[in-house]
């Protein structure tokens, strides 16, 4: 099968501070990629630099074939890369509802009415779908500040799939969330997404989720990938328990 | 049915106006006129916070519209209120054109700030510009509606207050259906989290240039009724004393509620009339008590008053079971 994203050789200093030493990373369609490391290891800056927030100094991004280095998020969105935050990104005035009526009408239009009324029997059927796909039915109406931590996850999730993406980068979807709550919302997030040809890359620190979600393991360490296979695999490599999980065997 | 529904609003409004303005006293018509034109210019500053910007050269359009209007009276003897107010707006709005891409990269205070510098530029600029009339600035007479020209000076108000109160609830319709639309949701996702727009694949400076254009527009329609209304102008229209009392404005007014920007500018006046005819040494202090209340009980303006209420909030946790 051929490759959806291809990243060559990708480098990122900040200062004196490399955050990325010639990384390469490769994932299929519809692949789910767990991306392991410790703080500062380079997964979200690499997370960055696919998404167009952060440039790379040397390297390469293609996206089927499209080379989408150094393009701002905006237009790598529309090439079909979408991402959600460690830190939910939402729009705090606005409702559940609101948040994905938005994203939806973005990812909808070529050029956005000025005119007609956002809610369209369209767009509203849509929405309908995308909230009881990620169970956010009860919640549409309440206000973003008084919405449960996993929620705002689910919302901002939800969120990145409306431009129904190529490729979906999750920068740790379960963190600040309850230990019993992790494996409910990975199981809502993973069903939702069930069916498509997405590519899911996920940044996780839980290595029981990565062990249970991912079919491919990238391990981090100091910018560079030092592993990349399937879980088992990769979770029991030598190197990887020395500098990423901290079980040495 | 729905689609029918703005345009009954507008023509229902504009009857009210029409017959209450009927049967008013003069000084009522009067004011409520400059409160309809300084509501206009409110709007558009209205719009541009809902997208997080504040400007404070508001004046800027607010003048151009008026001197627009005036030197087409004086120079080419255009005389027709329809024709002066469109070309105030239009002129405002090729000002703002040629601004926005000076101040596309600003945020925040320095985007204020910078809009101030212009208006006083602009200011600076006619009083020193005799052929404008320097300081003194220049009269205007009174206009014809289309084919109706006023014979008496009250006919003129009431003709007046008419036209401008068409013009006010055509820019409070367009401006409801404009917030009411995608691209108008997208100026309140902007103020709220630019990177995440950004990220969803739309372009915030896009969304920040065509309101900051369309706000001027909105100044110069108001500023052209506003000369016409007071048969003079001069460059205290571009003063940052106009600038703030739009500020002021729309923070009475808050963003979610457009009839709430005219109640607000009606209001204004009214306090401001009357604290100058009961104390009018210290009116000004008058003023200030009533925007620290304002303040301090309506945060968020008179609009928050009849604004939708979100339900309280419920769930403290994620309930897991929902996940199931």
């Amino acid at each position: 099968m051929t490759a959806l994203i291809e990243a060559r050789g990708l480098h990122k200093s900040f200062g004196a501070v490399v955050a990325a030493r010639d990384v390469s990373v490769m994932a299929r369609r519809g692949e789910r990629v767990g991306l392991i490391g410790n703080n500062g290891a380079g997964k979200t800056t690499f997370v960055n630099m696919v998404t167009g927030y952060v440039k790379p100094d040397r390297g390469s991004i293609l996206l089927d074939g499209i080379d989408i280095t150094g393009l701002p998020p905006r237009v790598v969105s529309r090439h079909g890369v979408s991402r959600s935050f460690q830190m939910p990104q939402l729009f705090q005035s606005m409702t559940p509802e609101e948040n994905m009526l938005m994203a939806l009408g973005i990812a909808r239009s070529e050029r956005l009415s000025s005119w007609r009324d956002a809610r369209t029997p369209d767009l509203m059927a849509e929405l309908h779908d995308l909230l009881a796909r990620f169970r956010l039915g009860e919640y549409r109406d309440r206000s973003i500040a008084a919405l449960p931590g996993g929620v705002r996850k689910l919302v901002d999730i939800a969120m990145a799939v409306t431009r129904r993406p190529k490729l979906l980068l999750l920068d740790e979807p379960t963190s600040g969330v309850a230990a019993e709550e992790k494996f409910p919302l990975m199981d809502v997030i993973m069903s939702a997404l069930a069916g498509g040809e997405v590519a899911v890359l996920f940044v996780e620190h839980d290595m029981e989720i990565v062990a249970r979600y991912a079919e491919r393991v990238l391990a981090f360490y100091d910018g560079r990938v030092i592993a990349d296979d399937i879980p088992t695999t990769v979770l029991g490599n030598e190197e990887v328990q020395r500098y990423v999980t901290g079980i040495v065997q | 049915m729905r689609r029918f529904g703005p345009l009954a609003v507008a023509l229902a409004s504009f009857a009210l106006i029409a017959a209450l303005g009927g049967t008013a006293p003069n000084w009522v018509v009067f004011l409520t006129t400059m409160a309809f034109a300084k509501g206009i210019v409110a709007l558009g500053l209205v719009l541009l916070m809902r997208g997080g910007l504040v400007s404070f050269g508001q004046g800027l359009f607010y003048c151009a519209g008026a001197y627009a209007a005036g030197l087409a009276m004086r120079w080419a003897d255009a005389s027709d209120a329809l024709l002066l107010v469109a070309l105030g707006g239009a002129v405002a709005l090729l000002l703002g054109l040629a601004i926005a891409p000076l101040l596309a990269g600003y945020r925040s205070i320095f985007f204020a700030t910078l809009t101030l510098a212009l208006s006083m530029i602009a200011y600076g600029i006619l009083n020193k510009t005799y052929s404008l009339g320097g300081s003194d600035g220049i009269n205007l007479r009174a206009p014809s509606f289309l084919f109706y020209r006023a014979a008496t000076p009250d006919a003129f108000g009431y003709a007046l207050f008419v036209f401008t109160g068409l013009v006010t609830v055509a820019a409070a319709v367009l401006c409801r259906l404009h917030f009411d639309s995608m691209r108008g949701l997208l100026s309140l996702a902007a103020r709220d989290n630019e990177i995440r727009v950004e990220y969803l694949g739309a372009s915030v400076r896009r969304v920040s240039l065509g309101n900051f254009v369309a706000a001027a527009g909105l100044g110069g329609m108001g500023g052209a009724l506003a000369a016409l209304a007071l048969g003079h102008i001069d460059p205290d229209f571009a003063f940052w004393t106009s600038s703030g009392e739009f500020v002021f404005l729309a923070i009475l007014a808050g963003h979610q509620s457009v009839v709430a920007v005219f109640l607000a500018s009606i209001l204004l006046e009214l306090v401001r009339s009357f604290s100058s005819q009961y104390f009018p040494n210290s009116w000004q202090m008058a003023l200030g008590i009533f925007l620290l209340l304002v303040i301090l009980f309506l945060p968020e303006g008179l609009g928050s008053l009849l604004r939708r209420r979100n339900p309280p909030p419920e769930a403290a946790s994620l309930p897991v079971e929902s996940l199931k």
